[in-house]
């Protein structure tokens, strides 16, 4: 076995022939159900879940695929095949989606198992993105590159992949379930809005510890996850997570399809008697079976390509000077970048929400020529984000001013990374077959009216989240404003949240008054922008002035209009 | 649909006893709100338990020594509480006796259920034999442990099944 991890795919867990005989068989067995169903053998609700476990939807207009790009990572050659299929199977497009997946909104039914072929080739898959199983693990998006990384969560979220593949016991649990791991102390995973998420850090001997906290979520009831523990130590991560699901899977509800998550077990039980349902489930264990040894740590850690970072000694300097002749580049560079850990590289985000455009759509074009530029300036490697954007984890700063021209020829260097245009959307009414109103338009009329790059950067960070109906694929309970399309006798109106979070400081948005119609949403928010800009001391945050003032003050801003 | 056994059809040497029926001789599996009744049943023949999908395993726990097989339930192919069920009984209760599977699991299901712990399959579903055997061999790679301890493969946490 290969243990030169600078031949390997950078970023990635790179397959071997093990991993690939796996998803040919997996490929192999879908086209056998896909048969059947054809056939009549399968009853369309006996196919159901058989086809969510391959991440096929049944959706407005057409099948959908959610591809799963495990943790975020891809390579240049697993964009491509993307691009391919959005050209040959859809209309062009592929959509980024808050869990670092790609969806296709046009897909049919008969060309599925193909589609998986050509996945399987570039050793992809869409094992459990959907259905009551554990879903595709996620991770920070500047993994193994962020300068205030404690510890790379890749090799984890690997791990935790592998687990929960096909895991014979968790493949038809009551609910889907998310789990997420960060290994920053800056948590960008959302991890208390996770069925469990994980905190990792080096412990004594700077061997892994992990705070795990569980229950948390958004939907119809949104709750903010508990710690359940501190300081996992690693060799017992996979059998903690296996008492944890299998209490889920024993004590979860199944009567009742929007009471089944884990959250509201958590709730009902109450957190002490849930843990010690967990503890109970962890003694009886025998703990060697479950064993996370160093070894199997340190194989799946090998199977990572590292890049060789070497820059410059004057990369830092070199950029800097770009920076002062050329103030458009220098408002990039602040918005769209992120300190690598190495003094001569930088994390560069590549903004999927150009002014006007829909959030996290991407043009099989636009995936080839990030292919391209992933190749030419991040060592091939690719990350998507949970704002559905995507990362270069690992560009030289003396060849950042060359990758952004090359953006901007492309569409591809809007300046708003966690401003007012890095909107999160779902895709609403129009492909959602659940949804009550479309989110897409109003996320495309706000970022429009706030084009600006100088006023972005003036309002400051502030997420906006929409989503399209009650079951918040867009985050909006975790959008510092958040957006809810509701149905009001036929009629699309918007709900607006005020003061949720995803991070640190992570909050449910609060509830501020009647929705709105259609047609007065993006002028009211626009509204309640300018108030906030009024009232804020300066450069304090949109948040910040939130907390400090309450709902109140920005009420009449929004219902009250001059 | 016939009994089911490392994905051949088998011979069903156990009776299935009812409610109010009056429990005869030979292997008999009763329903858990008889299991004192069986145990009680006067010589040695095999005695089995059928147990819904909420019954927490432990309750066997003092009967199980005197018991053959465990069967539990799929009221449907989606509830998979029986395969915590089934784990539980083979790791944390040590049970070596068969575990049946009963209700409607899928063919697709057949090497979770095996995994889990499962030895046989009663499904009330129709398909073809032939489909649970082809879902017993289609996929030879797994990413985790189970009960049945395989051979592991060398790296991270796969092993062959077979
Ligand atoms: C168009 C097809 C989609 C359908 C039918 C769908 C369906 C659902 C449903 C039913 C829920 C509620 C689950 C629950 O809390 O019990 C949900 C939640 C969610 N969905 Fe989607 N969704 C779709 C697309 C998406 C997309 C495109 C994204 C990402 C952009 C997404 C991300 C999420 C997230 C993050 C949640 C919150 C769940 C939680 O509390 O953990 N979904 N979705
Ligand atoms: S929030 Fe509702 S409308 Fe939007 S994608 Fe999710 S289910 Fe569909």
């Amino acid at each position: 076995m290969s243990t030169d991890t600078t031949t390997l795919p950078v970023g990635r867990y790179a397959y071997d022939q093990v991993d690939r005989t796996f998803l040919s068989q997996r490929v192999a067995q879908f086209r056998e159900q896909v048969a059947r169903r054809v056939a009549g053998d399968l009853s369309e609700d006996e196919f159901k879940p058989l086809r969510l476990m391959n991440g096929l939807y049944l959706q407005l207009h057409a099948y959908m695929l959610r591809v799963a790009v495990p943790y975020g990572m891809m390579g240049s050659d697993q964009m491509r095949a993307l691009a391919h299929i959005a050209r040959t199977y859809d209309r062009d497009y592929g959509h980024f989606t808050t869990r670092q997946n790609m969806q296709f909104n046009w897909i049919r039914l008969e060309d599925t198992p193909d589609i998986l072929e050509l996945l399987a080739r570039v050793d992809m898959h869409a094992i459990q993105t959907s259905g009551n199983c554990i879903r595709n693990v996620t991770c920070d998006e500047f993994a193994g590159a962020a300068a205030d990384e404690l510890l790379d969560p890749r090799i984890h979220a690997e791990i935790l992949r592998q687990w929960s593949t096909l895991h014979p016991e968790f493949s038809f649990l009551p609910r889907k379930f998310k789990i997420a791991i960060s290994g920053s102390p800056h948590d960008r995973v959302a991890a208390r809005f996770h069925d469990i998420g994980l905190v990792a850090r080096p412990g004594p001997q700077g061997r892994p510890v992990f705070d795990v906290f569980v229950g948390g979520g958004l939907g119809r009831t949104p709750i903010i996850g508990v710690k359940l523990r501190d300081n996992l130590p690693e060799e017992d991560l996979v059998a903690y997570l296996e008492a944890i699901v299998r209490v889920y899977n024993a004590y979860g509800r199944r009567d009742n399809m929007y009471k089944a998550r884990i959250k509201i077990l958590v709730q009902a039980l109450g957190v002490e008697a849930f843990r010690e349902k967990v503890d109970a489930e962890f003694a009886l264990m025998n703990r060697a079976d479950y064993r996370l040894d160093p070894a199997i740590v340190a194989g799946i850690r090998a199977r990572f390509g590292i890049p060789p970072l070497e820059a410059p000694a004057d990369a830092d300097r070199t950029l800097a000077a770009a920076r002062r002749t050329d103030p458009a580049f220098d408002r990039w560079v602040r918005t769209n970048t992120h300190p690598h850990r190495h003094e001569g590289f930088i994390c560069a985000v590549i903004s999927v929400k150009p002014d006007g455009g829909i959030p996290g759509d991407i043009t099989a074009d636009q995936m080839d020529l990030v292919a391209d530029l992933a190749d030419s300036h991040s060592f091939g490697e690719i990350r998507v984000t949970h704002m559905q954007n995507v990362v270069l984890g690992h560009v030289r700063k003396d060849q950042l001013h060359e990758l952004w021209q090359k953006l901007v020829a492309a569409r591809l260097a809007t300046p708003n990374i966690g401003l007012v245009g890095d909107i999160i959307a779902c895709p609403g009414l129009d492909y959602c077959a659940l949804a009550n109103a479309r989110s897409i338009p109003i996320a495309q009329k706000l970022s429009a009216r706030f084009a600006n790059p100088e006023l972005q950067e003036r309002i400051g960070p502030l997420n906006i989240n929409i989503s399209g109906c009650i079951n918040a694929c867009g985050h909006h309970h975790a959008g510092h404003i958040g957006i809810l399309g509701v149905d009001k006798r036929g009629q699309e109106f918007f709900q607006l949240t005020l003061g949720g979070s995803a991070g640190g400081d992570v909050a449910i948005g609060q509830i501020l008054g009647p929705a709105l119609p259609e047609d007065e949403t993006v002028d009211a928010i626009a509204r309640l922008i300018d108030t906030y800009l009024v009232l804020r001391h300066d450069n304090e945050q949109f948040l910040d002035t939130y907390r400090r003032l309450g709902a109140a003050s920005f009420k009449d801003a929004v219902y009250a209009p001059a | 649909m016939p009994l089911l056994e490392n994905g051949q059809v088998t011979q069903d040497r156990w009776y299935m006893a009812a409610e109010g029926e009056a429990l005869p001789d030979g292997a008999v599996i009763v329903p858990l709100a008889r299991l004192e009744e069986g145990l009680a049943r006067a010589g040695d023949a095999p005695l089995g338990v059928i147990i819904a999908p909420d019954v927490d395993v432990a309750a066997l726990r003092a009967a199980l020594p005197r018991l053959e097989l465990v069967a539990v339930t799929f009221p449907s192919f989606r509830d998979g509480r029986a395969f915590t069920q089934a784990r539980a009984l083979r790791e944390h209760l040590g049970f070596t006796g068969e575990i049946r599977a009963t209700g409607t699991p899928l063919p697709d299901q057949y090497e979770f259920l095996l995994r889990c712990g499962v030895t046989t399959v009663q499904t009330e579903r129709t398909e073809d034999v032939s489909v649970w055997q082809q879902a017993h061999t289609i996929i030879s790679i797994a990413y985790q442990p189970s009960t049945l301890h395989e051979r592991p493969q060398g790296l991270g946490l796969r092993r062959f099944l077979s």
